[in-house]
């Protein structure tokens, strides 16, 4: 009985070819942009967590005022019997960019670390001098060229990152003291207390890896928000197709029924068989989403970095984990869409007359129940969003009125038809608003997989439109000088001043360290007083007269990162390191740098901290005399030319690191957009096999077959038309979100919203050629379709 | 003369449909056509409505032979002079009752008089309702009223009763011919029932694609 029936049931697909293509690629396709993101987000965090494993894991003691330790410092320590081994962080220039170099002391260095794991199958004779072996993972080798044959591969370090001998490390930093000393987690019972040896010297859990997976954590949040999104499209799709299935072969249920297949039998068949489309279709979404994540993550690489700082692997390697979770997101994806559809025939009567799909799903009841659904989503993503907080807050915000403006969708849809047809002159026209109210159920959810996408598109643009522009004043605000050097060494600034005082306007220094700050890392810079700070320095808030008691030291600019972290605003006090306070005076916007920052006048920096980098400056040229410094400063003193920067090509780079950020939103709402044309296609397609009763009547009657085609297409293009219209302010809404709520949470920086209607025009005329070309063939279908076809309604009549 | 068939002949395949079918039928007059299942009938109304093509043979409406017209002449010719009953009365969902009556009459861009229609029909009080929402012989009196509001030359029937009760039935076809007459529209109606058929002027019977006097 058992394969009877399921090849009863099979053999509908054997008939029905493009549905079950339809089918099958629906979900292959949400699966792909599901593994694909998650696929990206598992490289990433492999990624961190290398990292993690070797620049953390342990408790480091630093420098209070985030000076370097010298080596007598450590060696009183290794005398009173703490057990630390000397760590020297910094960056070396590669063949291909920069590289971090970690020099370490592998006799001090506790076995159990992983950093010294790293040097297990190392021959330690090499690794040891100033001259020893530089290790590297071997995507990041070939970024270290230039250092020939002391370039050793080795699997399991962080890509770019180099370890290095500490000698090695001093040698090619140039600098004698360490950064800091990692305390080995077995330290003897008795030790002199730190504050007696060392009193400038504290320990800390070092979290810089930490901080990365906890910066970046939005990042992959938004990443996993798009791709639940485009999953949640393409589910739109197989519900469509498998309900459409159900539906056709409702007659085929009852008959089977009525022969005796007990509905259990026929629903473990359904679901037997919705199991073996589920994983050749999830088989093959996996296979695109591995092809989806390799040509996404050179870009979300370039984000990381850009943003972040963070260095991920450029290659993919996938575990069979994520070969499995994929396959798994696609059974419970098919038993999401199928779950109402299994119910309906689980409760079928053998005898149960087959009820009109449409006009069932049309019923005011159901939208009713849609609308009640919807008000729940906004009060539940309301709450969660205004009153819980929080990144995870924003997100559930962001979910619920993404489905709820999808819910309300063919609600506002029918108002607006049921309006058109009213307004309506002549009897065509009626006919034509009326029906097209009469398709709404079969459309409605490609429509409202349309409106998210749609949406999606208009908030991410505005978003980013908005910061692209904020961000592009900001440049011109932020890099006002028209040069920026940085001296070889500090021993050459005196030099470089003098050569540069009679040829320049002004010489503004750029002098900085870094340090810990109100309990996380952050830069803290020292500026002079010149109209250059005065007339352009991005403030968003400040007292009265910041700028002159800039000038006399009376206190300190913070950037919006740290002042929203921590709550603070001009006229607050905060604690610097070296246990000194200093009142904040303004707070001013810093996009795009993940750590906070203090300005404070040269002199106090100068005063207050003694490990700050004294090479950088920004040089006032007037324009025309921009070439002729640059010239003289390479030729004449004999600065390298890639120590001098000038404003353009430093906007031009921050506005190309600004554009590869975002390419990844791009990509994804260009492919969320496509599944969307592809739902609306397979449901019209769909939905052109039943209306042909619909329509032979009305062909009957004396209305040529291309008279009803143009009337499916203008119809398509209608509805696609009232769908965008209604995405506009959903994606406004979406947008303010992502502004106003995300990216404080996220990235801690507030940014104002921007309109860019030019953007709209182009996706409106976008989702106009999605759904007229998605209409065309159904449309064309119709228009040639034989009259015998037609005519076939009224034959089987009988 | 205001339908004249002349000749007609139509294949499926290997499958004689219609084998030199003539008739006539004349102003104000009705004619039932009857028949076993497969002899035909349906296929001999479709090709007079012009709804599909003959092999051989030729009709003229009104003067108007269907051969020379091309398949936007044909819907031109439906539209403003035939109407069309079928069995599964095939109104249109998405319209109420009044806009279903009117539908063809003002596809042909005529003038009808909704109430006394209704009144005739007896759908006053359903006017605003949904097909779906009516029994099938309201049903199938919309599609009457829908067929004879545009006051067409010829009225086409194909099974009108098939669908309903002998009650019903006979109420629906009563109506049919009473209509049919009061706009003094030809009315050629396909029918099982030789009780029904035997109320209107003429019968025809097909059997094996050819007429049977």
């Amino acid at each position: 009985m058992t394969a009877a029936a399921l090849h009863a049931l099979l053999s509908h697909w054997r008939r029905k070819p493009f549905q079950l293509v339809t089918l099958v690629l629906g979900l292959a396709l949400a699966t792909a942009l599901w593994a694909g993101v998650q696929a990206i987000n598992a490289e990433a965090r492999k990624s961190y967590d290398d990292a993690a494993n070797v620049l953390g894991g342990s408790q480091v003691i630093v420098d209070s005022a985030g000076a370097q330790i010298a080596p007598d410092a450590y060696a009183t320590l290794r005398r009173n019997g703490w057990k630390v081994s000397p760590i020297v962080d910094g960056w070396v220039a590669g063949s291909e960019g920069r590289v971090r170099l970690l020099g370490i002391d592998p006799l001090t260095l506790s076995p159990g670390t992983p950093t010294r794991g790293a040097l297990e199958d190392i021959e330690l004779t090499d690794f040891l001098g100033s001259q020893g072996r530089i290790l590297t993972s071997p995507a990041t080798a070939t970024r270290l060229e230039n250092f020939g044959a002391r370039v050793q591969k080795v699997e399991g370090l962080a890509p770019g990152l180099a370890l290095v001998d500490l000698s090695g490390a001093a040698a090619l930093l140039e600098q004698s003291g360490y950064d800091r000393l990692e305390l080995d987690p077995e330290q003897p019972l008795s030790q002199t207390p730190l504050k007696e040896i060392a009193p400038s010297l504290i320990i800390k859990a070092p979290d810089s890896a930490g901080d990365l997976a906890r910066l970046t954590d939005s990042f992959h949040l938004n990443l996993t928000a798009f791709g639940l999104l485009s999953f949640a499209v393409g589910l739109f799709i197989v519900n469509g197709a498998v309900g459409l299935a159900f539906e056709q072969r409702r007659p085929v249920f009852r008959t089977l029924r009525a022969l005796g297949v007990p509905a259990r039998n026929l629903v473990f068949l359904l679901v037997v068989e919705l199991l073996i489309l589920a994983l050749i279709a999830g088989a093959i979404g996996v296979v695109l989403g591995y092809f989806i994540a390799a040509f996404l993550l050179p870009d979300v690489a370039a984000t990381l970095r850009g943003l972040y700082g963070a260095t991920i692997d450029g290659a993919l390697t996938l575990s069979p984990l994520w070969w499995l979770s994929g396959l798994a997101i696609a059974i419970l994806g098919t038993a999401l869409a199928a779950l109402t559809h299994l119910v309906q025939v689980a409760r079928l009567k053998p005898l149960a007359a087959a009820q009109p799909r449409a006009w069932a799903l049309a019923s005011e009841s159901v939208m009713r129940m849609q609308l009640i659904v919807a008000t729940l989503c906004l009060a539940t993503s309301l709450f969660a969003g205004l009153v819980g907080g929080g990144l995870v807050g924003g997100f559930v915000l962001l979910a619920g009125l993404l489905l709820t403006a999808a819910l309300a969708l063919p609600t506002a849809l029918s108002i607006i038809l049921r309006g058109a047809e009213r307004l309506s002159r002549g009897v065509l026209s009626e006919w034509f608003w009326a029906d097209t109210r009469q398709q709404l159920p079969g459309l409605s959810l490609a429509l409202m997989a349309l409106l998210l996408a749609l949406a999606a598109n208009i908030g991410v643009g505005t978003m980013v439109g908005s910061f692209r522009l904020t961000f592009t004043g900001w440049l011109d605000q932020r890099l006002a000088s028209e040069l920026y050097v940085t001296a070889e060494s500090e021993a050459e600034v005196t030099d470089l001043i003098a050569f540069l005082e009679p040829r320049t306007d002004a010489i503004l220094p750029i002098w900085h360290t870094d340090a810990e700050v109100l309990g996380a890392p952050a830069e803290i810079y020292g500026i002079v007083d010149h109209p250059t700070y005065r007339e352009n320095w991005p403030l968003l808030s400040a007292l009265p007269n910041v700028w002159d008691r800039i000038a006399i030291g009376e206190g300190a600019l913070i950037n919006e990162q740290l002042g929203r972290r921590e709550d603070i605003a001009p006229g607050d006090v905060i604690a610097m390191p070296g246990g000194w306070e200093t009142e904040v005076l303004g707070v001013y916007s810093d996009y795009g740098n993940p750590m906070g920052q203090v300005i404070l006048p040269t002199s106090t920096l100068t005063t207050r901290y003694s490990d700050i980098d004294r090479t950088d400056f920004g040089l006032r040229v007037s324009r025309g005399n921009v070439d002729a410094v640059r010239t003289s400063l390479t030729e004449d003193f004999g600065l390298p030319a890639e120590n001098i920067i000038d404003q353009a090509s430093i906007k031009s780079f921050s506005i190309d690191v600004f554009d590869r950020t975002f390419a990844v939103s791009a990509a994804l709402n260009v492919l969320t957009l496509a599944v969307a044309g592809f739902a609306i296609l397979t449901s019209l397609l769909t939905i052109a096999a039943m209306r042909l009763p619909q329509l032979a009547p009305i062909w009957a009657l004396g209305i040529p077959r291309h008279i009803l085609a143009r009337a499916e297409l203008i119809r398509a293009l209608i509805l696609a038309a009232v769908t965008f219209v209604l995405a506009v302010p959903v994606g406004l809404l979406l947008a303010w979100v992502l502004l106003a709520v995300i990216n404080v949470e996220a990235f801690g920086w507030r940014l104002p919203m921007h309109f860019f209607p030019a953007d709209w025009a182009w996706l409106a005329l976008l989702s106009l050629l999605a759904a007229g070309l998605a209409s065309l063939w159904p449309a064309r279908r119709l228009a040639t379709r034989p009259p015998a076809d037609l005519i076939r309604v009224f034959s089987h009549e009988r | 003369m205001l339908l004249d068939v002349q000749n007609l002949s139509k294949r499926f395949e290997a499958v004689t449909i219609l084998d030199g079918v003539s008739l006539s039928l004349a102003i104000g007059e009705s004619v039932a056509l009857t028949g076993e299942s497969g002899s035909g009938k349906s296929t001999l109304l479709h090709i007079i409505a012009g709804l599909e093509p003959a092999d051989g043979g030729e009709v003229t409406v009104d003067g108007i032979a269907l051969s020379t017209l091309k398949d936007a002449g044909r819907a031109r010719l439906r539209r403003d002079d035939i109407g069309i009953v079928f069995q599964q009365f095939n109104l249109i969902p998405s319209l109420n009752i009044a806009q279903n009556l009117l539908f063809q009459a003002r596809l042909a861009g005529r003038d009808a008089n909704l109430s006394a229609l209704a009144e005739q029909l007896g759908l006053s009080e359903h006017l605003s309702k949904y097909p779906e929402q009516l029994s099938g012989g309201q049903q199938q009196r919309v599609a009457i009223g829908r067929a004879i509001a545009a006051r067409p030359k010829l009225v086409l029937a194909d099974e009108p009763t098939g669908n309903l009760d002998e009650t019903t039935g006979d109420a629906v076809f009563d109506l049919l011919l009473q209509s049919a007459k009061e706009t003094g529209a030809g009315l050629l109606i396909v029918t099982h029932s030789e009780r029904l058929a035997s109320r209107s002027n003429r019968r025809l019977h097909l059997r094996q694609g050819r007429i049977q006097q």
